[in-house]
C-alpha cells in the first residue's frame, strides 16, 4: 500500500507544517463568557461602522411633542427630551464611545511599547529619563488634572479627549512594558543571540518585544473600557464631548441634568447599560487572553 | 607564534549595589589554537562559564568589570574592541553551545527563523536564501527531515535535537572557535555520547578550536587534547588531558580524579573531596583549596600560589606540586 502510506506521511508533514498550535486561543471559546463579551464587542462594533444595520431612523429627526415618550412600536427605547428616537441615538453613539476607548488604548500602547521597551533594554541614562518623566505623570492626581485641561479647550473633540486620556495612561502601562522588559532582557537565548552577534536593536524587535509583550496586550484591551468610561464621566462634568455630537456619554450626561432620569429613568438606563455592558466585554476580554496567553495563570 | 585565542591573566569581578565586588575570575590564563580541544574542567561555581561568558563578551554589563587582562583574539583585544566591530567576531568567528537549549532558544520564534537570523545579520542574505541555508545547516548537524521541521518551534524539539538546533546556530557561520557550555549536560546518556560525537565530527572536519566546558572527566578525556582545570576563579592546573589524569600535579585535580567511580571501588563508599568549594567573596586566604586539601602547610594557608609551568607543557598552583606528583607515581 505504497500510496496510504504515502498519503499518511503527507497528512503529517502538513500537521507538522502549520507550526504553533494555537490551542491556547482557541480554548478561549469554551468559556461562555467569553463568548457573550465577544458578542456584545462585535455588535458593538457593526454599530459604530454600519449604524445603518441597525437602526433606519435619522437620530436628528426630533420631534419635541415626543418628548420623554417610553417605547412605542418602532421606537424601542422611546424618545429623549428632545423626542429624538433614542435608540437611534444609541446607535449612532457607539461609535464615538468606541472611538475614545480603542484610540485611547492604542496610543497608550504604541507609547508604552516604544518607551518601556527603550527603558527596559538599555536602562541608564535612557530609562532614568523615561522612568522620571513616568514618575511625574503618575504623582499628578489624574482626575482633576484632566479637567483641568479639558477645561482649556473652547472645541473638544474625540482627539481631544483621547489626547487627555492618553497623556495620563501611558506612564502606568509603560513601566509594565518596563519591567516585562526587564525580566525578559538577562534570559539565556538573549544572551545568545548577543553572543551570535546581533545588534541590540535586532534583539529588542525580535527577540525581546515579542517574549515581552503579553502583559501589555492584556491591559490594553483592559483598558478599552476604562477609556470608554472616562469619555461618559466628562461628558457628565461638562468638561467632555457636548451635542450635537453623538456618544454615550452625552446621553447619560442629558438623563442626569435636570433631573431628567426621575421622570424618565430608562433615557438614563438604555445608554448606562449600553455603556456598562461593553465596557465589561472589554474586561472580560481582556482577563480572558491573560488566561490564555499566560500558561502559568490558566487553571 | 600565537594562538588563536590567548587569555591573559585575566580578572573580572561582579558587583552589586553597596557591597564589596565579588572576584569571579582571578588571574585566568590560557590558550587555544585551531585543530585543538581544549575541556575547561571544575566544580559549580569555579569560574568555567563566567570565562566563557566573558570571551563572548555576554556578562551583564554594569553589573560585571573585567578588572585585569587581555582576551586576544586573531591579535585583536577583545576587551578594547569598540562594540560593532566585536559584533562582527561574536558569532561569525567565536560561537557559543549553550548548557540548555530550551532556555537559550526564543520560544516564540521557529527554529528556522533563528538560525536563519545569523545568515541575515551576518551575511547580509536575503530572507528566502537565509531560511535555506539555515535548512541546510540543519541537514548538517544531522536533524531528520530538516525540511519540515524547520517551521517548528523549540519546544517541539526533543532535547536532543535542541541541543542540535543550537549546534547548528553556532556552527551556521563556520566560526574559528566554538565555545559549548557543558552541551550534553541537560541530555541523558545516549543522546549525550551523540552529541559529543557531532561535536567532535564537526570541529575535526572544520578545523576548529573547540573549548569545552564540562564537569564530565569521562567527556573531557574522550574530546580533549588539552585541560584546564578551575577551582575558585582560578586556574588550579594546565596541560596534556593524558599526561594529567595519569599524573595530576594539583592535589584538586588529583581529588576529582579521585573520585570517578571505577571497578577498584566496586562495593566501597566512593572517595569524595572533603568539604564544599568555598563562596567566592569569601576565599580563604592563600590557596583557595587548603581547607580540603591533605597537603596543606602554613604556606599554603598564607600565600597564594601561582600558575608555574614545571615541565615544557604543563602548569600548576600549588606550593607542593612535586610532592603530589610523586606521591601521584607511587599511588598509581
Amino acid at each position: 500500500m505504497p500510496e496510504s502510506t504515502t498519503t499518511l506521511i503527507a497528512v503529517r508533514g502538513m500537521r507538522m507544517r502549520r507550526g504553533r498550535p494555537r490551542s491556547g486561543l482557541r480554548s478561549l471559546w469554551k468559556s461562555p463568557f467569553f463568548d457573550i463579551a465577544a458578542l456584545i464587542i462585535v455588535v458593538v462594533t457593526l454599530m459604530s461602522l454600519f449604524p445603518g444595520l441597525f437602526t433606519s431612523i435619522d437620530p436628528r429627526d426630533c420631534n419635541l411633542s415626543m418628548s420623554r415618550v417610553g417605547p412605542q412600536p418602532g421606537h424601542p427605547m422611546g424618545f429623549d427630551i428632545q423626542g429624538c428616537d433614542y435608540w437611534s441615538n444609541i446607535v449612532h453613539g457607539a461609535r464615538t464611545s468606541l472611538e475614545v476607548g480603542v484610540y485611547t488604548a492604542v496610543l497608550s500602547f504604541v507609547i508604552a511599547l516604544v518607551a518601556g521597551s527603550l527603558a527596559g533594554y538599555f536602562g541608564g541614562i535612557t530609562d532614568s529619563i523615561i522612568s522620571w518623566t513616568s514618575n511625574v505623570i503618575l504623582g499628578i492626581p489624574v482626575g482633576i488634572a484632566s479637567l483641568v485641561i479639558l477645561y482649556q479647550f473652547r472645541s473638544r473633540t474625540v482627539w481631544t479627549i483621547v489626547f487627555v486620556l492618553v497623556l495620563f495612561s501611558w506612564a502606568a502601562t509603560m513601566r509594565y512594558m518596563r519591567s516585562s522588559v526587564m525580566q525578559v532582557r538577562n534570559l539565556e537565548y538573549i544572551q545568545a543571540a548577543r553572543g551570535l552577534g546581533v545588534g541590540p536593536w535586532r534583539i529588542l524587535r525580535t527577540h525581546v518585544i515579542p517574549n515581552a509583550v503579553t502583559p501589555l496586550i492584556v491591559m490594553t484591551t483592559l483598558s478599552v473600557g476604562a477609556g470608554m468610561a472616562a469619555e461618559a464621566g466628562f461628558s457628565i462634568l461638562g468638561v467632555g464631548l457636548r451635542l450635537p455630537a453623538f456618544s454615550w456619554g452625552i446621553q447619560i450626561a442629558l438623563a442626569s441634568q435636570d433631573g431628567n432620569w426621575q421622570i424618565a429613568p430608562l433615557l438614563m438606563f438604555f445608554p448606562a447599560l449600553m455603556l456598562g455592558l461593553t465596557t465589561l466585554a472589554f474586561v472580560v476580554l481582556g482577563e480572558s487572553l491573560r488566561d490564555a496567553l499566560d500558561p502559568k495563570a490558566r487553571r | 607564534m600565537t594562538a588563536l585565542l590567548d587569555v591573559q591573566n585575566l580578572s573580572l569581578e561582579f558587583r552589586s549595589g553597596g557591597r564589596p565586588p565579588i572576584p569571579a575570575l582571578e588571574d585566568v590564563s590560557f590558550t587555544l589554537d585551531r585543530g585543538e580541544t581544549l575541556a575547561v574542567l571544575g566544580e559549580s561555581g569555579s569560574g568555567k562559564s563566567i570565562t566563557a561568558k566573558a570571551i563572548m563578551g555576554i556578562l551583564p554589563k554594569p553589573a560585571s568589570r573585567v578588572t585585569a587582562g587581555r582576551i586576544m583574539f586573531d591579535g585583536e583585544d577583545l576587551l578594547s574592541l569598540p562594540p560593532s566591530r566585536l559584533r562582527k567576531v561574536q558569532g561569525a568567528r567565536i560561537a557559543m553551545v549553550f548548557q540548555d537549549a530550551l532556555s537559550a532558544l526564543n520560544p516564540v520564534q521557529t527554529v528556522s527563523t533563528q538560525i536563519a537570523e545569523l545568515y541575515r545579520v551576518h551575511r547580509g542574505m536575503p530572507k528566502r536564501q537565509a531560511m535555506a541555508a539555515a535548512i541546510d545547516m540543519m541537514r548538517a548537524v544531522r536533524i531528520p527531515d530538516a525540511a519540515n521541521r524547520a517551521n517548528d518551534y523549540p519546544f517541539q524539539f526533543s532535547g536532543g535535537m535542541r541541543q542540535r538546533i543550537m549546534i547548528a546556530m553556532a556552527l551556521a557561520l563556520d566560526p574559528d572557535v566554538l565555545i559549548a557550555d557543558e552541551p550534553t549536560t541537560a541530555l541523558d546518556a545516549t543522546v549525550q555520547a551523540q552529541i559529543l560525537e557531532l561535536l567532535s565530527e564537526i570541529t575535526q572536519e572544520r578545523r576548529m578550536a573547540l573549548l569545552m566546558i564540562t564537569h564530565d572527566l569521562g567527556v573531557a578525556g574522550q574530546l580533549a587534547d588539552r585541560a584546564l582545570v578551575m577551582y575558585a576563579g582560578r586556574v588550579a592546573e594546565s596541560g596534556p588531558i593524558g599526561t594529567m589524569f595519569d599524573r595530576p600535579a594539583h592535589p584538586y585535580t588529583r581529588g576529582l580524579l579521585g573520585s570517578i567511580p571505577s571497578a577498584a571501588h566496586r562495593g566501597a563508599d566512593l572517595p569524595t573531596i572533603p568539604g564544599l568549594p568555598p563562596d567566592i567573596a569569601l576565599r580563604p586566604p592563600g590557596c583557595s583549596f587548603n581547607p580540603r586539601c591533605g597537603f596543606a602547610t602554613d604556606e599554603c594557608r598564607s600565600l597564594v600560589p601561582l600558575l608555574e609551568p614545571f615541565d615544557a607543557r604543563r602548569a600548576a598552583a600549588c606550593h607542593h606540586k612535586e610532592e603530589v606528583l610523586a606521591d601521584a607515581a607511587v599511588g598509581a
